[in-house]
């Protein structure tokens, strides 16, 4: 009874003074918009931009390096156990890449409940030939469907057809930049040395452009089998797994794991590329800086606003104290009208902020480095709504709980009296 | 059989800026049921002051206040508020109606801030409360569109609306020509004699206060004639 009895007198108020009351509250529909759609925005193209790396990049890639090896013989030896020794210009041992025990550690991920799934590859060192010229490079050897389902192989190969690099037989997808160099089209044939002298033809069913042109310079992709076939090795040969897992975040402590399981190195992605999560969490930070300003500016015009409403109510809120209402009654009234501001401007700031993300979203954004984007890229993510939501209530709250205070405060016998 | 409604007992007051004075000096007088007592004085001797406290609103003084027997000292400023409104009815010097609302509404706000009844019957008291003032017809206009006149007795049913003990004026008719002044004290002669509605009313209007059943002066803080 006495809630509706106050929100009626604060509705009232409200229409009373409905141009001031909609000017504030175009104030937060302003802000909450910018801040929905800049933080939309802003979260895109982060995702975006991780996505040129996350997408591409294993989760953890196990692969075996080549380095001396760190027990020496004399190490071995329990004669001299307890003895410091120093050898120096220890050299590799003439030692494949390849991974030994392959078919063991593929069982233990199909085991493994936190693994996504897994491909393997094979990295080849190669010379492009064109002409007298040798243009150096690297042939990914690829598992075509797994790649495709794990790593977005599809999205990156812009021309030609995927799949052909697994049906049909010593096929290639060149990268864009080498395929340039190379003036290969596709269906061309192009040579290939290994670096151990090794020649091979390979036919060119597409080109593969990560975004990345440095990476498109060298980078090719070729079946595992003609990968194996290019470097005269057998069936098991694999230098690199590369695994996705259920969740990044697991990916550093499942990468020691997996070192001391296998005895291999294992890189997490975290380690590989942390300058972009720096990058991400800095730009994610300044759009919520940004958003949360402009939230604040609009509480500052509510609190101006109902300032000035106390100032011209003064009697009103004389004469309901003296009719019998508390002090509490009217900080709750002025609050209302605040909070009212707050809900219904916030609330239309959230519709438009959805049609100003979309209006973005449909905005044509064309680069050449990045194929798979034709628009700029929108993040929807309901976290971003809810915040807004909740800080326009919030502000409003705080930008009309003074001047509530205030009001709650006025002696109605000082107001009588001066009459 | 009169009983007490308001007890003052050795009321005082101070105003402290810019310096010390006290402007009440040990008030001390009752008021019965049904009775129609006006306050007179000069200006300055402090009678509005004395309403004020007499009302609740105002709870800087020392002595001691009873409304219908309960002690006001002790009060928190909610309990007071709820004291103002249901038991007192105030009407100002202005009539401070709210023009948000319209006048039925304005009558009904006390009533629906008490709570006792429901927002229909509130209604139908605040109706025949401005009945009993002869503006019914006026009930869905905003008070910015009636005179003077009209717009006190509105103030007058709003005081009435929750049948308070007591009803309090600070200068009811100090804004009114001689015509309305006439019509606003047949009204309250017509609460007191009809309806034995108490009534405290500050005037410097001696012909009202003649008018009065009792007289109550004051000179310099002081009662000095009752």
């Amino acid at each position: 009874m006495n809630f509706k009895l106050i929100n009626s007198i604060a509705v009232s108020l409200l229409v009373a003074r409905w141009k001031q009351t909609l000017v504030a509250a175009i104030g937060v529909t302003f802000s909450i918009t910018m801040f929905i759609a800049l933080l939309s925005f802003m979260s895109g193209l982060n995702d975006m931009l991780d996505g040129l790396i996350v997408n591409r990049t294993p989760h953890i890639r196990l692969y075996n390096e080549i380095q001396a090896s760190k027990n020496q013989p004399i190490d071995l030896s329990k004669e001299y156990k307890g003895h410091y020794n120093f050898i120096r210009s220890v050299k590799p041992k003439n030692e494949r890449a390849q991974i030994h025990n392959c078919p063991a550690m593929i069982k233990a991920l199909d085991n493994d409940d936190r693994v996504l799934g897994y491909a393997p590859k094979i990295v080849a060192q190669v010379f492009y030939n064109v002409g007298d010229i040798d243009l150096t490079g690297v042939i990914n050897g690829v598992n075509v469907d797994e790649e495709a389902r794990l790593f977005k192989f599809k999205d990156y190969v812009t021309a030609g057809n995927y799949i052909d690099l697994k049906n049909i037989p010593n096929s290639i997808i060149l990268g864009k930049g080498a395929a340039e160099k190379m003036l290969a089209n596709i269906g061309d044939v192009v040579q290939v040395t290994t670096s151990k002298g090794e020649r091979m033809q390979l036919k060119v069913v597409g080109y593969f452009q990560s975004g990345i042109q440095e990476v498109d310079k060298v980078q090719s992709y070729a079946s595992i089998s003609t990968a194996q076939k290019l470097l005269g090795e057998s069936k098991n040969y694999i230098t690199d797994i590369q695994v996705k897992l259920k969740d990044i975040a697991w990916a550093p402590k499942m990468a020691k794991e997996y070192a001391n399981l296998f005895d291999i190195e294992a890189v997490d992605i975290q380690t590989a590329n942390s300058q972009f999560e720096t990058g991400s969490s800095i730009r994610t930070l300044i759009s919520y800086a940004v958003g949360i300003t402009l939230l604040i500016v609009a509480g500052f015009g509510i609190y101006n606003i109902l300032n000035m409403m106390i100032y011209e109510k003064m009697d009103s809120i004389a004469i309901l104290k003296a009719t019998g209402f508390s002090g509490n009654d009217v900080n709750r009234i002025f609050i209302t009208i605040a909070l009212s501001i707050g809900f219904f401007g916030g609330g239309m700031g959230l519709f438009l902020g959805f049609g100003l993300s979309n209006i973005i979203d449909n905005v044509p954004f064309n680069t050449a480095s990045l194929p798979t984007i034709k628009t700029f890229p929108i993040n929807y993510n309901p976290k971003f709504y809810f915040i807004g939501a909740v800080f326009s209530l919030v502000t409003t709250y705080l930008a009309g709980y003074f001047p509530s205070r205030k009001a709650s405060k006025i002696d109605p016998v000082v107001i009588i009296r001066g009459k | 059989m009169e009983s007490i409604i308001l007890q003052a007992n050795t009321i005082s007051k101070y105003f402290h800026d810019p310096s010390t004075i006290q402007v009440l000096k040990e008030i001390t007088f009752s008021l019965n049921k049904g009775e129609f007592t006006s306050i007179i004085g000069k200006s300055g001797c402090g009678k509005s002051t004395l309403l004020y406290i007499l009302s609740t609103m105002d709870t800087d003084y020392t002595g001691d206040l009873r409304i219908d027997g309960v002690g006001m000292r002790d009060k928190k400023e909610g309990e007071l508020a709820r004291v103002r409104n249901e038991k007192i009815g105030f009407v100002f010097q202005f009539h401070y109606l709210l023009n948000e609302f319209n006048v039925l509404r304005n009558v009904m706000l006390p009533g629906l801030k008490l709570g006792k009844y429901s927002e229909k019957e509130v209604e139908e008291r605040a109706y025949q409360k401005l009945k009993i003032l002869g503006i019914e017809k006026e009930a869905l206009k905003i008070p910015n569109q009636l005179s003077g006149g009209q717009k006190q007795r509105v103030a007058i049913a709003r005081a009435m609306v929750n049948d308070p003990l007591i009803i309090m004026g600070d200068e009811p008719t100090g804004n009114l020509d001689k015509k309305n002044t006439e019509i606003v004290f047949d009204i309250f002669k017509e609460l007191s004699d009809v309806y034995n509605q108490t009534l405290l009313i500050v005037t410097h209007d001696n012909e009202f206060a003649n008018r009065t059943h009792r007289i109550i002066e004051m000179e310099d803080g002081r009662i000095i004639r009752m």
